[in-house]
């Protein structure tokens, strides 16, 4: 074997022990939530199931509220991701075509809210919503997201409008189109990918988010997927079968949502880091 | 219902400044936040560096590795919770089996174990996410670069002291500056993993917070400690200005 074929094996051995860095607990998840709940607790562990079934799966279906989480998580996340997107696309174009006084400190004002914990900002909204007692839950959850989402997805969008050349805008007018007209036929084509990218980021922000969640839900039937999980771990300390299927259900749609918006996802993320 | 209505000046920070348990919650924070992205930054420059690479497949690998970040932290929490597990845990039967501990160690269960295992999981959960961003940045290096060290027989080791590394300090220190600011206000974890325990030995800042405001109903004093980790954040974030300045304008 001569040097550039060991190199390269070494190359693919290196890659190989990051990816397993990373899969390595999902992996053990999945295994766990094959076994049978007899062959969880045994004294020596095996490391693949002997009589592999979907047993756990049936039972979390069956004996817990969880499809009723699953639901209520992915209404709070499209409700949150749609109205962050109109609130921060438009936003984000006045920002950038029709800037007022002050316009630019109230833009600054939006990254402040990256900065300050969750912890500051539910006790207000907790206190907020307590008085709002005849307002849905889903809908609290929706609001509340929406708070943290509509900043930065409002701030990112600017980004990328700016990006623009104001040219294209100024041929658009001399041929007569309005303001609005701009914005929808002529901005919002182009903004595209910006878009897909910052509503997969809002979308899985929401999906995975717990502190609101946490202290903005009483009842069982309003509760999210994490905070139905969090309950799953005080009441089911140690029915890992329910546990460890849950786990594997709930990453599915993260899943899912990467190899949908993966390549505009990572476009976005690093569009700021990069220029610093 | 807790009634917030009474202005009491700063009754809350001063009946804060007064407790032990508060500065005890402060110094595992600096613990919390400085172990985790020191080691997520050396981890995560290690990943970008393999992904950096050619080779095929090398998308995927970059989208596989953004799905810790996606997880939901309570998933996370759950699997390495099942990973460290005291009785069935998988780690405690590979130490065990490569001679590294002979009995079974409850992880999370003991005081001093416990910080450093949510700590491990943090790390596990970041990693991905900050080679990913040092990933971006090293691949917007000039092809020039590489091609000039070439003609000048650079090792691989010189290629990334005098290229690699340069070019990557603003993005190094910008997603740092970042992190830092988020893992001080992360409390899902710990909250999810332990609650602060056992005892208080990994109660952090804003699990200190939200069990004053929301377990003990002192939504005055869980608001005061924000506040005041609120300030911390902004000497940090001042500091890293005066740094820019400093280093003039060049990025």
């Amino acid at each position: 074997m001569n040097k550039t074929k060991i190199t390269s094996r070494l190359k693919y051995l290196v890659i190989f022990g990051w990816l397993f860095f990373i899969i390595a607990p999902y992996l053990w998840m999945f295994i766990t939530s094959l076994k049978p709940p007899a062959e969880i607790y045994t004294k020596t562990i095996n490391y693949w199931p002997n009589n592999p079934s979907i047993e756990s799966y049936l039972s979390l279906l069956k004996t817990t509220p969880f499809i009723r989480y699953f639901l209520n998580s992915l209404l709070v996340a499209v409700g949150t991701t749609v109205i962050a997107l109109i609130a921060s696309v438009t936003a984000a174009f006045v920002f950038s075509r029709l800037p007022f006084r002050g316009s630019r400190g109230l833009l600054s004002g939006m990254l402040v809210s990256q900065m300050v914990p969750a912890i500051l900002l539910a006790i207000p909204l907790f206190l907020i919503f307590n008085k709002l007692s005849f307002v849905n839950s889903i809908v609290k959850l929706i609001l509340a997201h929406s708070t943290y989402a509509i900043p930065f997805a409002t701030w990112t969008m600017t980004g990328f409008i700016n990006e623009i050349p104001r040219s294209i805008d100024e041929a658009a007018a001399i041929d007569g189109a309005s303001p609005l007209q701009i914005f929808w036929h002529v901005l919002l084509p182009l903004i595209i990918p910006g878009v897909v990218g910052v509503a997969t980021y809002i979308f899985i922000f929401s999906w995975k988010e717990f502190l609101y969640a946490l202290t903005l839900t009483s009842r069982t039937v309003d509760r999210t997927l994490p905070i139905g999980l969090h309950t799953f771990m005080g009441e089911y300390t140690i029915r890992w079968d329910l546990l460890t299927s849950a786990g594997v259900i709930t990453v599915i749609p993260v899943i899912l949502i990467f190899v949908l918006g993966q390549k505009y996802l990572i476009a976005g993320l690093t569009a700021g880091s990069t220029k610093g | 219902m807790p009634n917030a209505s009474e202005f009491i000046g700063l009754k809350n920070y001063i009946e804060l400044f007064l407790n032990k348990d508060f500065y005890t919650a402060l110094y595992r924070s600096i613990v919390w936040v400085i172990s985790c992205v020191s080691f997520q930054l050396i981890a995560g420059l290690i990943g970008a560096l393999i992904m950096d690479q050619n080779f095929k497949g090398r998308g995927l690998v970059r989208g596989i590795s953004l799905v810790p970040w996606a997880t939901p932290s309570v998933l996370v929490a759950l699997m390495w919770a099942w990973l460290l597990d005291g009785n069935y845990g998988v780690i405690n039967d590979l130490l065990q089996k490569l001679g590294l501990i002979r009995h079974y160690i409850p992880w999370l269960a003991q005081g001093s174990t416990a910080l450093p295992s949510v700590i491990l999981a943090n790390i596990w959960q970041g990693t991905p996410f900050f080679a990913v961003m040092l990933l971006a940045s090293l691949q917007s290096i000039p092809e020039e670069l590489y091609e000039a060290a070439k003609i000048d027989s650079a090792n691989s080791w010189q290629i990334f002291w005098y290229i690699k590394l340069p070019f990557l300090l603003p993005t190094i220190l910008i997603t740092s500056m970042l992190r830092i600011m988020w893992t001080a206000n992360y409390m899902d974890l710990i909250y999810i993993m332990t609650g602060g325990g056992p005892g208080s030995s990994s109660m952090i800042l804003p699990v200190y917070s939200y069990i004053k405001a929301y377990k003990k109903l002192e939504m005055g004093q869980g608001a005061a400690v924000a506040i005041i980790q609120v300030v911390l954040l902004l000497i940090v974030v001042l500091w890293y200005l005066r740094l820019l300045k400093k280093r003039g304008r060049d990025f």
